[in-house]
Parts: C-alpha cells; structure tokens; sequence
C-alpha cells in the first residue's frame, strides 16, 4: 500500500508535468532543429514565433468566445488553433521573404543568420507587447480536471491522490499525434524524404532535382504549425506571457543540441530529457522515501538534490555536460 | 550615409544630447550621456571579443551580473554578526569546493588516458552539490536569519567603490577563462547558444544565493564615487560656486537642490568619460600592435595563422578574457551608477542583445564603432517612448482622445523601443553590413 502511494506521489508531482513540459519542449525543439537542418542556422527568434502564434490563437479564441462559440468541455483555443496557425505561416513566409532569403542567396554565414533573427526576435517581442501587452493572460476554459485529487482518493482509498488536469492530458494527446504525423511526413512521404535529403547533403540534393524554394517554403509552415502548437500547449497549461516565451526558447535551445541538432527524433526525446531533469531534480522527495522506509524519521530537510530556484540552470547545465562529452548531441545530430 | 567618419558622427550625437537638453531638461540629457558612457564601454568589451577575434560571446549578461556582484563585495562594509554566526561554514565549503576543483584537475591530467576519466569527474560533481548544501546549509541559514530586512548576507569588504571595477573585470575574466575553456573550441552557432545558456546559469546564481548578494531582495544604497546631493545642498561653497555661475538671478532653494543633481551627474560623466578614453588609448594601441593584427589574421583565416605558428586556441582565450574584463568592469560601473544591484533585472533582451545591437550597428572591428554604438542605441533606447508617442499623435490626429484603438497604442509605447532596435538591426544589416562606422582596412 505504501508503496502504492509513494508511487501515484511520485507520478503526480514528477512524472504527469514531466511528460507535460517533456512534451511542449518536444514539439518547440523538433522546429528549431528543423530550421537548423534546413535552413542551417539557429532561430533566436523561435520563442518569440510561439509567442506571436499564441497571441493569434488567444486573440480567435476571445472572438469565437464573444460569438458564443465554445467546444463544451475542451478549451475554445483548439478551435482557434488553425486560424493562429494560418497567421503564422503568414508570418514566417513573410519574415522569409523579405529578411532571410536575401542573405541565403548571398550565402551568407551562419553568424549572420543569427544576427538577422536577434533583429526579428526584437520586432515580434515588440509586436506581441504592442498587440496582446506584456502581462500574464490565461485563456484556458472548458473543464479543468479529469482526475481530482478529492476524487481518485475517494475511488481507491489510497492517501495520496493523483491529479490529471484536462490540458495535460491534450497535450500529450496533441503532442503524439503531431509528432506521428510530422515524423510519417518525413519518412514516408516523397517531400519529406526530399527535405531530409536537402537537410543531409545540399548539392547532392540540388542535383538529384530538387527544388530547393519548396523545401524552405515546406519547413517554414511546418515549423509555424509545430511553434503555434507548442505555445499554444504551454499557454493552456500553465499561461500566456511573453516574456516567459522568450525565456523558454533556452531550455528549447538546450533540449535541441542535448538530442543533436539538425536531428528530429533527437529533439523530440531531448525534450523530454530536459524536462525530466529538471523536474525530477528539484522535487522534495521527503514523502516519497517516507512512504518507502520502513521507520518514519522526523528529519526536517526537504530532501531535494537541488532547489527548485536553479530549474532553469539544470537544462543549463546538462547542455554543458553534453558539449564537454559528446558535442554532436546524443542522438548524433550534425557534427559541428 | 555612405562616408561619415568618427568625428561627423560624434558631433551629430552631441548636438542630439544638446536638443535633448534643452527640450526635455538637461538631468535628462545627462543621464542618457552617462548611460551611453558606459554602453560605449560594454559594446568596446563585445567588440573586442566578435570584432577583433570573431568570437560570438552571447554571455554579456552574465559578465554585467558578476560586475555588479562585485560592487556589492567590495564597497558594502562587512556584516560582521553574520560573519561571526556563519563567516567559518562559508569558508569551509569554500575550502572544500577548491579542493574538489583540484581533485577533478588533478584526475583531469594523471588519468588521462583512463577510459571512465570523464565519468569519474561527473560523478563527483554530481556528489559535489549535495554535499557542499549539507556542508554549508546551517551556516546559510544563520547567516540569512540575521536582520533580513536589511542584511542577511556576508557584506563586503567595505572599501571604495573603484576598486571594485577592476575587480569586476578580475573576477569576470576568471570566468571568462573557465567557459572558454569548455566552450572556444566550438562553432560559432553553438559558442552563442551555450554562452547565452552559461550566462543564465551566472544569473540564477546570483539571483539565488542570497547569502552572497542578498538575491531577489536587492543591494541598495551602494557608495559613490562621487558627493551626495544632500552634502552638496548644505556645503558653502557649492552654494557660493552655484551663485557665481548663476548670477543673472537670484539663486533659490530649489535651484540649488536641481544643480546639486545635475553636479553629481557631471561627476560621473567625468569619471567615464576619463575611463573610456582610456580603454580606448589602450585598445587602439593593442588593436594596431603585432598583436592585433595576429588577432585579425586568426579571425580572417584560421588556417593560415595556425600556419604561421600561432597558439590559435591561447590567443582566442586570452581575448576572450579581455572582453569579458571589459564588460565585467562595465557591470561594474553601472551598478555604481545606480547605486543598487536588482540580478533580477538581468534579462538577456537588455544586457546581451541590446549590447550586440550597439556592436552590430556602430560597426564590428572598430573602437570608435563600437562607442558610437554604444551612443546611438542607448540614445534611440531611451527616447524611442517620446518619439513613438508623438509618431502616434501624428498619425492618429483624426482619432478622438478617448478612441480605444489610440489608447491601446499610447499605453503600449514603451514597447515600441523593441520594434525601433529591431528594424534598425534588419536595415543596418541589409543596407551597411559593416556598421555606421566600418572597420579601417588597412592597406600596405
């Protein structure tokens, strides 16, 4: 029994928000790592992308919501969902156009695409904050728990109770069957396997006919999808602000390289890595060993690897790790 | 726009300040040139790190932080109960952190040629960090019970404030000297990510261990390298000097109490302005000396100065330092002067991107570039809310005051300075790649 309940503690407060946050980072890393597969260099501008597509799928949701419209019990942002996504392929395919493909037919160096994109992430941070303000929105509605904690006790009797809030279960939901198509697309599909190609080896590639506008113009509106989706997620779950979103584009970074950059799958399991940790590192295991010992023991410290101020330093610090031992990541992404 | 030189360019900032002074009040203007002074010094700090060796150094935030750190250790006088209550428990961690440091060193360099060697060093560091929280978490505890309000950390040493610049860029360059030992030998891309992620981790440590630096609860009241206000208002000859300068009217209270800021501004310009000349001098000397140009020979190709013979990863650490130095004792300064250190205002938005703007725009490669930078940016950065709102006003005047639409931009216009940074990026970078003021290329 005790063992039981150390168990559904530890699955409350560590493993169902692991999985969560695992699963937002997932989908934010698989964008970054696309961009810098394809279009071969890292997109600072990436947080504030997620940003402005939850901004847009705030904004349809307030609208449907003043219409009337709503999806019963799941929140009304799903419905807006593809319209904030829409926007923001408009977004990328413009930002494209008119800043990035200029300096991609210079063949320009990677240095300077990270420039470029410090220059877009400092114009969306203003356009987010101009449209939407800087404070925190939360635009979640429709039912919030699927499991109660009142509710699990009462059905098992155990003492601790297992809490399953409703946008944790979608985003795991959404999560898997986005990854499944996205990773279907890539493997099966013909432009999928083109784009790989491309990512793999550029002249070789141009060679074999592919057309290489298509490529970028495919990984652009996949990663806008992928960006609205992963913020849109995270903004359900916990809430919108932008400047959280820029600040969550550093474990993104970390979960992209600790997976190997350029590597799809990768970045999907370093999302979870990084989520893991952090999480993982920072709980008060004092109950769970409580439950586990046979004694009770009156010790008063929590008993917690690291306090959970320096959440944000582990991601920090795996990434360090991983450049000291395996700098190509441990999915071997590019070698760089 | 194609040939303005330093001097053109200079001048046009100074006529800027001097509108700015006269239109809004002269308090303003001085204290945009003070922040632009020291802007001017961390872009010189970036400049030497990405103009001069092409390393991309995305950290600028942290180095600023351990700047500001240092002010706090060096100028506030010690806590001497809390020294006494839990001085001995910091030290002996302190002592026990070296030791592991060198016992990892030392595993570094006898096995090295051990398979598990790497393993061995990351399960000590793994053991480290609970080990060092037993070791010093009662002595961290008395210390931070110990007037909370207003102490509740070590304290300093209690000397003047100078000193702590240089120990700024001391205590910056000893980090600096440490992430570029694990991070130079990357590419440039990944250099960036892990700087900026490295430098997070600087923060939260700072921001965090309230024992060292009080945290989130901020150090306030800092000294000064120049007089207070209130000692100015009440000293004979200020009022005498006030009244000699002002001596088409009769001098009031109030007239006194704005020239005593104002003085204390001047103060501090001095002292920058005296500082960043001379970084400067020294900078440009090492920049056109044997050295500089070796640094210029490794940044334009690699391969042909590892050729040459040179130590191309000690050159590139040892610059690396410098510019982190650079910053390091710009932090500093800044902390002074304002006289308080929040590390929850580190934000990379401000202290590393906007830097690298000022850099990107002022011209990478050249000094005199980058302090233009460091001006122009600042001074965009600061007045962009009074410009944008009378951009508004203008292009809204058919709007009534009370329409929602005009009322949501005139609330937003602090926002409006990101979107004036970021435009101005994208054109610099399309139209001039080089800068404002692009690096001298010298010709034989």
């Amino acid at each position: 029994m005790d063992f039981l309940n150390a168990l559904i503690l530890l699955s409350n407060f560590v493993i169902v928000p692991s999985i969560t946050y695992g699963s937002q980072l997932a989908l934010g890393a698989i964008g970054v790592t696309l961009i810098y597969g394809v279009l071969r260099f890292a997109n600072f501008a990436y947080g504030d992308l997620m940003a402005f597509g939850t901004m847009c799928v705030i904004l349809f949701t307030w609208l449907l919501k003043s219409w009337g419209v709503n999806l019963g019990i799941f929140p009304t942002a799903l419905l807006a969902l593809p319209f904030g996504i829409a926007l923001t392929i408009i977004l990328s395919l413009f930002f494209d156009k008119t800043v990035f493909e200029y300096y991609r037919n210079k063949k320009s160096s990677p240095v300077t695409f990270i420039v470029v994109s410090l220059g877009i992430m400092f114009v969306l941070n203003a356009v987010v904050r101009i449209v939407i303000g800087p404070n925190d929105i939360v635009f979640m509605d429709g039912s919030r728990f699927i499991i109660s904690a009142v509710d699990f006790k009462e059905a098992t009797g155990l003492l601790e109770g297992l809490t399953i809030k409703s946008t944790q279960v979608i985003t795991i939901i959404t999560t898997s069957l986005t990854c499944f198509l996205l990773f279907n697309f890539l493997n099966k599909t013909k432009t999928g396997k083109s784009m790989r190609a491309y990512s793999n080896n550029e002249d070789l590639a141009l060679l074999s006919g592919i057309d290489p506008n298509k490529i970028i113009l495919i990984t652009w509106i996949i990663v806008s999808i992928l960006a609205t989706i992963a913020g849109t997620l995270y903004g359900l779950d916990k809430s919108f602000k932008p400047f959280t979103y820029f600040n969550n584009l550093l474990p993104i970074f970390a979960a992209t390289i600790v997976g190997g950059i350029g590597n799809p799958l990768g970045a999907f399991y370093g999302g979870f890595v990084i989520a893991f940790s952090e999480i993982a590192l920072t709980y008060a295991y004092k109950k769970f060993i409580f439950y586990l010992l046979p004694f009770s023991s009156d010790s008063t410290n929590l008993i917690q690897y690291i306090s959970t101020d320096y959440k944000f330093a582990i991601s920090f610090a795996i990434l360090v790790v991983v450049l000291i031992f395996k700098p190509q990541g441990i999915f071997k992404g590019k070698v760089i | 726009m194609n040939n303005i030189d330093a001097k053109t360019s200079f001048t046009i900032m100074g006529f800027l300040l001097l509108i700015v002074g006269i239109l809004q009040s002269w308090g303003v203007a001085f204290s945009i040139l003070n922040l632009c002074l020291i802007s001017a010094i961390m872009s010189m700090g970036v400049n030497i790190q990405w103009g001069f060796a092409g390393l991309i150094n995305f950290g600028v935030m942290g180095f600023l932080a351990i700047g500001g750190l240092a002010t706090v250790l060096i100028s506030v006088p010690p806590v001497v109960e809390s020294w006494s209550a839990g001085g001995l428990g910091i030290l002996i961690s302190l002592i026990f952190l070296i030791f592991i440091i060198y016992t990892c060193l030392f595993i570094n360099k006898r096995f090295s040629n051990y398979k598990y060697k790497y393993h061995l060093i990351f399960a000590i560091i793994i053991l480290t960090i609970p080990a060092l929280k037993l070791i010093s978490g009662p002595s961290v505890k008395l210390i931070e019970s110990i007037n909370p309000a207003a102490q509740g950390y070590l304290g300093g040493l209690g000397l003047p404030i100078i000193f702590s610049w240089f120990v700024g860029g001391l205590l910056s360059a000893a980090i600096a000297f440490v992430i570029g030992k694990i991070c130079l030998g990357l590419r440039s891309d990944y250099l960036a990510i892990s700087t900026l992620l490295i430098s997070g981790i600087i923060v939260s440590i700072i921001k965090h261990e309230e024992w060292l630096s009080r945290g989130v609860k901020n150090v306030i009241g800092l000294k000064r390298p120049a007089p207070y206000e209130v000692d100015l208002q009440n000293s004979e000859w200020f009022i005498n000097f006030i009244e000699l300068i002002h001596f088409w009217a009769p001098t009031t209270k109030g007239i006194i109490i704005s020239s005593s800021g104002l003085f204390v501004k001047l103060c501090f310009t001095i002292i920058f302005l005296i500082t960043l000349l001379i970084l400067l001098y020294l900078s440009e000397r090492a920049v056109n000396s044997p050295w500089g140009r070796m640094m210029r020979a490794i940044r334009d190709n690699e391969t042909a100065a590892k050729a040459m013979g040179k130590n191309i990863v000690k050159q590139q650490l040892n610059i690396f330092m410098i510019g982190s130095a650079i910053i390091g004792f710009a932090g500093a300064m800044l902390v002074t002067y304002d006289g308080l250190f929040t590390p929850s205002s580190y934000q990379p938005l401000r202290y590393t991107f906007l830097i690298w703007v000022m850099v990107l725009l002022g011209g990478s490669g050249n000094n005199y570039g980058a302090i233009l930078g460091g001006f122009v940016v600042w001074f965009i950065w600061i007045e962009s809310a009074p410009i944008a709102l009378l951009l508004i006003n203008i292009f809204t005047f058919f709007l009534e005051n009370n329409n929602a639409f005009k009322m949501h931009l005139i609330e937003s216009v602090p926002y409006f300075r990101y979107l004036m940074m970021g435009v101005g990026l994208l054109l610099v970078m399309r139209y001039k790649p080089e800068g404002l003021l692009p690096e001298k290329k010298i010709k034989f």
